[in-house]
């Protein structure tokens, strides 16, 4: 290794200085840096941004993917606020989506943080475990929960059949014997579910970094003042993790908003397009149904969204909120 | 570690009480997926949560053909190969210039980087998808790499920026001294030396690769293009009731990802978890 990396740097040597080129301050200092970034900025200008410009334009046209399409100002916008109920219903239960993903998972996650920061040996093992789910492809995490959620052989099926868990399904308002997944009533929470087995592992991975780097003298000095396990939570943890916990829930609430996968693999957005989503909407518009200048608008929307987010967060972070 | 005052407050058995429930939560989906995979489609219908009484193995070779797997695994292979090969080429050049050559412009990049990465799938698929469609790219590999290769490289070039600049500048500068060119210091200094930065990068591009549907979904129609995300989706439709058969081949396709995330697991927690801090 070393022998030829030394001689393909002696021979790039004799090349480059034989060239005058190369000597010039300003290719050295600005031309030779720029040609590193440029490669992968145009790559990143031609799929994403340019594409992404192109759809403001596309979003006021009637257009099916062919030539042009057609002007027609804010049409496509007026339809979907005050004429197409599936967009609305979609909306709605988008933000449902991400209510459930701001509260169900950070709950959950800063609980196991939580109690892994807590203990003296086995967090790297169960660290490690409960980071498994995230690392699998969203059609493995959907097929193996289809079928945990079967309603004859599933696992509420199985669990059902046990008294106690009855006596509990009955008292929590729970039939295990109907399919959550094609469920009008259910569907939406089931998919929600599922992603976030798939989720909260991460979260908690994430939050329990941030714990370990707050200073065990606070924890020590909390104990030392007769704290228990809930106001050393309360009074040390929050506050010490209080910028990831920020972070996350602006990034979960974006991801969250763009959902696509878990619903299309699980319901296609039905039955009966109860959990429909918008992301959902864009992609059958689009793609099936070649209305692709309203999808745009959809997709417009979407992102305006995403916009507003990312704006409230800079703000808080302006007012302070992000400091620990 | 610093040592902690213990035994104040409430006992440790209770914290793993609770973790141990919520690893099970985690791991018993993926054991239940792996029994099933090796029973039979009788056995599944009587005990579809279990172990299994017996080991039937040909349920993988049955899946493997019945999957076509053999080709999606190597249209998936092809996909994660080349797309970890131009992010880690193109996107560690980017990086490097921006940690180490100081381009003018360099913060007004990093700022459009910045802003590009939250830009919506939703808000450029569909004019991508039509301008694939009127140059060719549509259902071709070539095609997918491109747009797989362009939407992690705000992530890659920032993570790999900041593991350059923690790498020390001593070896470039002595290459440079020599007379090395900017280009073969990066090829022959900087990523020999930086190579576990690379590695992290290289392992979370590979995962998002392996296991992306949405764009697969979208821009390749070809079942003999299809990455094993998209072939899986149309085979547990086709054989939905046989989940012997479809639990073989989701543990076929997760099975590599398991252990090479046990068995690297600090560079993929580290890349997945600062990819989405950074």
């Amino acid at each position: 290794m070393a022998s030829t990396s030394g001689a393909v740097l002696s021979v790039q040597k004799s090349k480059e200085q034989s060239n005058p080129i190369f000597q010039r301050r300003w290719v050295r200092k600005a031309l030779i840096p720029w040609l590193f970034i440029l490669p992968i900025f145009l790559l990143h200008l031609l799929v994403v941004t340019l594409p992404a410009l192109s759809s403001l334009y596309y979003s006021l046209t009637e257009w099916s993917g062919m030539g042009q399409g057609e002007f027609i100002g804010l049409d496509n916008f007026k339809r979907l606020i005050f004429d197409d109920p599936t967009y609305t219903h979609a909306l709605a239960n988008n933000i449902k989506w991400m209510a459930f993903f701001l509260t169900v998972p950070f709950g959950i996650s800063l609980f196991a943080a939580f109690l892994m920061s807590q203990i003296k040996t086995g967090g790297i093992f169960y660290r490690l475990l409960i980071f498994i789910p995230y690392i699998l492809p969203s059609v493995v995490t959907a097929s193996i929960w289809r079928n945990l959620l079967n309603p004859r052989q599933g696992i509420l099926a199985a669990l059902g059949e046990i008294p106690l868990f009855a006596s509990i399904f009955a008292f929590v308002g729970i039939d295990h014997t109907i399919a959550l997944l094609g469920n009008s009533e259910t569907a939406l929470l089931s998919i929600a579910f599922i992603d976030n087995w798939h989720f909260w592992g991460f979260l908690t991975v994430l939050f329990l970094t941030a714990m370990q780097s707050i200073d065990a003298v606070l924890y020590d000095a909390a104990k030392i003042d007769g704290a228990n396990g809930r106001q050393l939570f309360r009074h040390v943890t929050l506050p010490g993790i209080r910028p990831t916990i920020l972070f996350m829930l602006v990034m979960t609430a974006i991801w969250s908003f763009l959902v696509f996968d878990y619903v299309w693999i699980l319901t296609e957005g039905g039955p009966a397009r109860s959990s429909d989503v918008l992301g959902v909407l864009v992609y059958k518009n689009a793609f099936r149904s070649f209305e692709a200048g309203y999808a745009a608008a959809q997709g417009l929307t979407m992102s305006m969204f995403s916009g507003f987010i990312i704006l409230i967060f800079l703000l808080l972070r302006k007012l302070g909120w992000y400091d620990a | 570690m610093i040592k902690r005052i213990r035994g104040t407050h409430g006992p440790a058995y209770l914290n793993h009480l609770f973790l141990i429930l919520m690893t099970l939560f985690a791991i018993v989906p993926i054991l239940i997926l792996t029994f099933n995979s090796v029973k039979t489609r009788q056995q599944v219908g009587q005990n579809p949560l279990g172990f299994p009484s017996e080991i039937h193995l040909e349920n993988y070779t049955n899946a493997w053909e019945e999957g076509k797997f053999s080709t999606t695994v190597a249209n998936s292979l092809i996909y994660v190969g080349s797309t970890v090969f131009l992010v880690l080429t193109f996107g560690g050049l980017a990086a490097y210039s921006l940690a180490r050559l100081n381009p003018p412009g360099a913060n007004g990049f990093m700022l459009y980087m910045l802003v590009a990465s939250t830009i919506p799938l939703w808000l450029y698929v569909i004019p991508l998808f039509f301008l694939w469609r009127s140059i060719g790219l549509l259902n071709n590999r070539i095609g997918l790499i491109i747009i797989y290769t362009a939407f992690n490289a705000p992530f890659a070039i920032f993570l790999l920026r900041s593991f350059l600049l923690a790498v020390p500048v001593d070896l470039e500068d002595a290459a440079k001294i020599d007379g090395a060119g900017e280009l073969a210091v990066f090829f022959h200094v900087v990523m020999p030396i930086a190579w576990t930065g690379f590695l992290t990068v290289g392992l979370v591009v590979a995962l998002g690769v392996w296991g992306e549907y949405q764009v697969a979904l979208i821009m390749m129609h070809d079942p003999n293009l299809f990455p094993v995300t998209t072939s899986y989706s149309a085979f547990t439709q086709r054989f939905g009731r046989d989940w012997a058969l479809t639990s073989s081949a989701a543990v076929m396709m997760i099975a590599p990802v398991i252990f090479l995330f046990l068995g690297l697991q600090r560079q993929f927690i580290e890349g997945l978890t600062q990819g989405s801090v950074k």
